[in-house]
């Protein structure tokens, strides 16, 4: 009953409980987990269709009829898997607040303007290279109740789809030299400060577009395919 | 192709979905990519299996209803072949994909409609019996939890399940929905008594 996926690799996630983010502290399990063996229900996962990611749902920039208000972006990037393989026909999932720091969501009341030409949601499948790229603006910081003068940094919300159900990871992309990392108890949950930096997008000039838009590369990376305690360790 | 020169660090962690995920991920909102049908139904009509309904509620620690998280289900048919290249018994003609996703309500209540699984492959050559994987995102949460479901009319199946023998038989129960009528029903709780088992994967 031997595992098959390192179970390694997923301590670069933070730990379910972190105090200084006051709502895992009722919503944290508190019986360790158990540890089971991978089977085929966890070595599968949903694989999705071609057909129904549209073109204009990786430009969240045209979803409407006028342009949306902000600093317009592009963020690319590929998902890989941690032994550097792309991940083709990966659906990768985005959302987000507006320019402002307001979600379009109901539930999201704080006295910022929503802008009626941005909902802040996008989709992309990669292509065989695992790569995807999507145009957006680029979002607000916005205030929480986690703690007095509680503000997020701007971040990105990405859901991503790898070859199994144990690839499965639901992130946030943060932005270069934001002043409020050093605040925020979410990013600072992940513990390894290397691991915190990977959801740092890299400013890139090369993707950025003249008069049009700043770029920005954001690497995803999954649990591996095939990795087994038999593989030969890896040179590099 | 060498991967060597390219190998990332790392994998990239796991954050929170937050409060406002429902337009960009769940069915019934404003999402317009629907991975399933709207509602939470699972199987499209026509599918073959007996069909159910797979409910009930996430608590947190205080024994309040968790109206922001995200149930996603990835599932066998009927057959308990799974549709995904990984299963070389899958039916290329299958039209049910296995995989839900469900928002809570106020309430903390989630729902599928899906098909009840078949029994799938297990280690060692041995069968498990029906399960539908559950995974838990939300607010909270800075990774998602996995947790199964197992069918209490299953009970034969259930006893000689390889990954429910490794739980503890005093825990068990929180794995197993209890049956009425076509509804399973199966609460989710995340801390505290009656803690549901959640796994390391």
């Amino acid at each position: 009953m031997a595992l098959i996926l390192p179970t390694e690799s997923t301590a670069a996630h933070p730990p379910s409980l972190h105090p200084a983010y006051t709502s895992t502290v009722l919503r944290a399990p508190q019986q360790p987990l158990i540890l089971v063996p991978h089977t085929l229900t966890e070595l599968t996962g949903p694989v999705y269709g071609h057909g129904k990611v549209r073109e204009t749902d990786a430009d969240l920039t045209v979803q409407h009829a006028g342009e949306p208000l902000g600093e317009r972006i592009i963020i690319t990037g590929r998902v890989l898997d941690e032994d550097g393989r792309p991940v083709p026909n990966a659906l990768v999932e985005l959302w987000q607040a507006n320019a402002a720091g307001r979600y379009v969501h109901v539930r999201d009341q704080h006295p910022a303007p929503l802008d009626p030409n941005f909902t802040g949601a996008g989709r992309y499948l990669t292509g065989e290279d695992g790569r995807y790229r999507f145009t957006t603006i680029r979002p607000g910081a916005y205030p929480w109740r986690n703690h007095h003068n509680a503000w997020r940094p701007a971040h990105i919300h990405f859901s991503v789809f790898g070859p199994s159900f144990l690839s499965r990871l639901v992130t946030q992309m943060y932005f270069p030299g934001d002043p409020l990392f050093p605040f925020d108890p979410i990013f600072n949950g992940i513990p390894d400060e290397k691991a915190r930096e990977r959801l740092i997008a890299r400013f890139d000039l090369e993707t950025t577009q003249p008069e049009w838009a700043l770029g920005y590369q954001f690497d995803i990376v999954l649990r591996g395919r095939e990795a087994t305690p038999m593989e030969e360790p890896h040179e590099h | 192709m060498s991967t060597d020169s390219t190998r990332p660090e790392g994998i990239t962690p796991s954050q929170t979905v937050g409060p406002f995920f429902h337009y960009g991920l769940t069915p019934g909102t404003a999402y317009p990519h629907v991975p399933v049908s709207a509602d939470g139904h699972v199987a499209a009509p026509g599918t073959p299996g007996e069909r159910i309904v797979l409910t009930g509620r996430v608590f947190d620690g205080a024994g309040e209803p968790v109206p922001d998280a995200m149930l996603e289900i990835w599932q066998a048919d009927a057959d308990g072949r799974y549709a995904h290249p990984g299963d070389g018994r899958a039916r290329q003609s299958n039209s049910f994909m296995g995989f839900g996703r469900s928002d809570t309500r106020a309430d903390g209540t989630y729902r599928f409609e899906t098909v009840k699984p078949g029994p799938v492959p297990g280690p060692g050559g041995r069968e498990q019996a029906p399960h539908i994987l559950v995974a838990v995102f939300g607010r909270g949460m800075l990774k998602q939890l996995f947790t199964r479901a197992y069918f209490e009319d299953e009970a034969t199946a259930n006893a000689a399940d390889p990954i429910l023998a490794l739980v503890p038989e005093a825990r068990r129960g929180t794995l197993v929905a209890t049956r009425h009528g076509d509804t399973y029903t199966l609460d989710i709780r995340l801390q505290g008594e009656g803690e549901t088992v959640f796994f390391a994967v």
